[in-house]
């Protein structure tokens, strides 16, 4: 493993591990709100019971979050101190406002954690929100910073020296709104699914069942109304990165001759060599349709770009191709759980309707690992997009294998523990009668 | 500010190391109380620091993180094994054998941690980092593998001790709980004095230029002089019932400790083996970028601070401690 490939591989563990966590703990807070505002309008105890659950989980996975997020501070320059050194003073404004939502976040989780029978209702109440709230900022301001990168943008490029730095021009790059839409609506979607499908595979185990079937319900409306929506956010990518990135656009679609009238390849295995692609399903025009809006438009193949520029075709494709099937398995499953709560509510108790959720669990997650791979991947060779290579950014000390080994290692087994726990958690709410209740929170 | 609050809650996990078992439930039980509530904000300050140092001085990030990667991995480590295993320990929802596990996690990590926090202050004035160096050791393990960062390294270990002791002092509702937390301030005091001490012998060994902040600067020679004054009395005083007294003469200490270093190197960040020293002026990004750093910062301080206050304020009040 050379260090170039180490140095990916950890930082591309370390966002992925990230990402989960960061996701989990900026949509959880909303769902925990919701169910709070519940209790404080119906004072049904179950809501409460609700309520004090989640926050646990949201505890939980914050945590994880902030020690996972202030790891990548450091990574980006341990991994990448060229890369650092010029973007730092550019790209810093989203993290230094970040750093500010995150902040409030903490302090407003503190809040509510440890604020049960302390406060007004309704400020504890806000006080839940605020988590939200800039959980979310922190979420969107982080992805612009992501945006940059892909769309650099706030200075200029002169001789290889960066001039006339305007850090609001990078922070409001081309590609911040369409990646924080997409994300963001990820997050609800996955999140949503997620914890759906862990409430609908304890209501089909009959434990529970008022509890389980109120958490089901907040949780799958947020997941499903971001997953219908998500298409349209994904075409609204797709048609700027066709402008901004033709290149990651080729290699998500496999894309590698210019052409009008370009096909859209569904599935298939691309063959780097030969350039082509084999045993995939051609749509006639569609391609050209999806990317500009127009079934004769041409489309920009890698053969634009030179060879050494091209990002690796394979891993980008197969990705985007499990990000928009899983994609559409969520936007089935939403417009049944819309139909079946209009017409046919007996469906929502029957096995087959609760297996089908409990099978999507963990859909929403590996579809937005999968669209960060593309993003991602998709971007290579460049770090900086068509300003520096990743591989002139990456630390000259050798022996980063062994880092990426050691990382690797406390990233399983802190995802073991946090499984762990939650299995404990979800146990621990089963096992308890409904109804018991005490003042503080650390019952 | 992060030192101090920061320094607190590392402190408590070294606390717990040197508790003996049979005392260390009541122990963890009082520093939950107080440092729970504030837990996750106390983490920030780290975060903002790194991003002050890469938005506004990113020759110094880059310096730092390319030739001492080792002990700043090895403090993520630690950040990673203490922030996880404190809220685990908490939020599992069984009291088991596992909280062993996590009781030991975030004891050694909540030691190595400020250890190699300490370490790599040490490393970036210490002058031993080169640039120039062509084999690994020179570059990525020399220039903190040495006495004066190790001392350092110690010294921060025993002056986050000492904080949590003082600021745990207050919190403690039993008495046997507060004359053991007695005990262990008075002990890390001790303890940061010797290791005080090790870092100026360090320092003439290694050729660190330090011996002038306590022989020819009048300013450091005041400040640190004010600072042992208020050790002494601190000595006499803590656990005597003014708690707010303990804590003030606790951080104005180590506030002290940290004037008295800034102003001997002051402007100058990383003192380097060879060539010229990176300070905050020589190092820093276009004004642009500076400028907008400084807004953000103070946009953030707005809402921040009275919430952090308001926070701190509501958890301080006794008759919400039960």
């Amino acid at each position: 493993m050379d260090d170039l490939f180490a140095a990916r591989s950890q930082m591309a563990l370390s966002l992925g591990f990230h990402i989960i966590f960061a996701c989990i703990g900026m949509v959880m807070p909303f769902f925990m709100a919701t169910s709070h505002f519940k209790f404080l309008k119906t004072k049904d105890p179950v809501y409460k019971d609700l309520t004090k659950a989640w926050s646990k989980g949201v505890a939980i996975f914050f945590a994880t979050g902030a020690v996972s997020g202030t790891m990548l501070s450091f990574e980006l320059g341990l991994l990448w101190p060229e890369f650092m050194l010029h973007a730092g003073p550019i790209f810093g404004m989203p993290f230094s406002l970040e750093g500010t939502a995150f902040f409030i976040e903490a302090i407003a989780l503190g809040f509510f954690l440890y604020g049960w029978g302390k406060f007004n209702p309704w400020f504890h109440w806000f006080t839940g929100v605020i988590v939200g709230i800039s959980g979310l900022a922190s979420g969107i301001l982080v992805v612009a910073a992501n945006g940059w990168m892909n769309s650099p943008s706030g200075f200029d490029y002169v001789n290889g020296e960066f001039l006339n730095i305007d850090p609001i021009a990078a922070m409001f790059n081309d590609a911040w709104f369409t990646q924080s839409l997409h994300m963001t609506l990820a997050a609800f979607a996955a999140t949503g699914f997620a914890v759906a499908g862990i409430h609908a595979y304890l209501l089909m185990k009959g434990e529970n069942k008022t509890f389980h079937k109120k958490a089901f319900t907040i949780a799958i409306v947020f997941g499903a109304i971001a997953a219908v929506l998500q298409p349209i956010s994904g075409d609204i990518s797709a048609k700027d990165i066709a402008i901004r990135q033709p290149a990651k656009l080729a290699a998500m679609e496999a894309h590698y001759h210019t052409e009008q009238s370009a096909d859209l390849i569904i599935g298939g295995i691309p063959d780097e060599e030969a350039k082509e692609v084999n045993y995939a399903l051609r749509i006639p025009g569609a391609l050209s349709f999806l990317a500009h809006g127009d079934f004769d438009a041409e489309v920009k193949g890698l053969d634009q770009f030179a060879e050494e520029h091209h990002p690796p075709v394979t891993v980008t494709h197969f990705a985007f191709q499990i990000m928009v099937g899983l994609g559409m398995i969520l936007v089935g499953l939403s417009l049944l759980y819309f139909i079946s709560s209009w017409k046919k509510k007996s469906w929502q108790a029957q096995p087959w309707f609760l297996w089908l959720f409990a099978l999507a669990t963990p859909l929403g997650f590996i579809a937005l690992e999968a669209g960060w791979t593309v993003t991602e991947v998709g971007r290579q060779p460049w770090i900086i997009y068509e300003i520096m290579l990743t591989k002139d950014a990456v630390t000259p000390m050798p022996g980063i294998r062994y880092s990426f080994y050691i990382f690797t290692a406390i990233y399983l087994s802190l995802s073991a523990i946090v499984g762990f726990l939650l299995v404990r958690q979800i146990k621990a709410v089963s096992q308890k009668p409904p109804l018991k209740h005490s003042t503080s929170a650390d019952s | 500010m992060y030192v101090i609050l920061g320094g607190a809650d590392f402190g408590a996990g070294i606390l717990e190391l040197f508790t003996p078992s049979s005392m260390r439930d009541r122990f963890r039980d009082t520093t939950y109380k107080t440092i729970g509530p504030i837990w996750e904000a106390n983490h920030m300050w780290l975060i903002i620091t790194i991003v002050i140092l890469f938005v506004g001085f990113p020759r110094i990030y880059t310096m730092l993180s390319v030739h001492l990667h080792i002990p700043l991995a090895l403090m993520l480590i630690g950040i990673i094994g203490r922030g996880t295993a404190f809220v685990f320990r908490h939020y599992d929802a069984y009291q088991d054998e596992m909280q062993k596990v996590y009781n030991l996690i975030f004891t050694y990590s909540s030691f190595i941690t400020p250890l190699f926090l300490g370490l790599t202050f040490g490393a970036a004035v210490g002058g031993e980092i080169d640039p120039e160096a062509r084999t690994f050791y020179g570059a990525y393990i020399h220039p903190w593998f040495n006495l004066f960062s190790l001392a350092v390294g110690l010294f921060t270990v025993a002056i986050c001790g000492f904080l949590a002791a003082v600021f745990l002092v207050g919190e403690a509702r039993k008495v046997e709980v507060r004359n053991l937390i007695i005990k262990k301030a008075k002990l890390f005091m001790i303890l940061a004095v010797v290791a005080g001490g090790l870092v100026f012998i360090s320092s003439i060994i290694e050729d660190v230029p330090l011996v002038d902040l306590i022989l020819t600067e009048w300013i450091t020679i005041g400040v640190l002089l004010l600072a042992t004054g208020a050790m002494i009395l601190l000595w006499f005083k803590l656990g005597k019932g003014n708690r707010k007294l303990d804590r003030f003469l606790g951080g104005f200490i180590v506030s002290a400790i940290l004037l008295a270093f800034g102003y001997h190197y002051y402007p100058d960040i990383i003192i380097v083996k060879a060539g010229e020293n990176l300070s905050l002026f020589n190092s820093a990004a276009p004004e642009n970028s500076i400028s907008s750093l400084a807004w953000a910062l103070m946009i953030g301080s707005v809402f921040i601070l009275p919430a952090l206050f308001y926070l701190l304020y509501s958890f301080q009040k006794p008759k919400v401690l039960e």
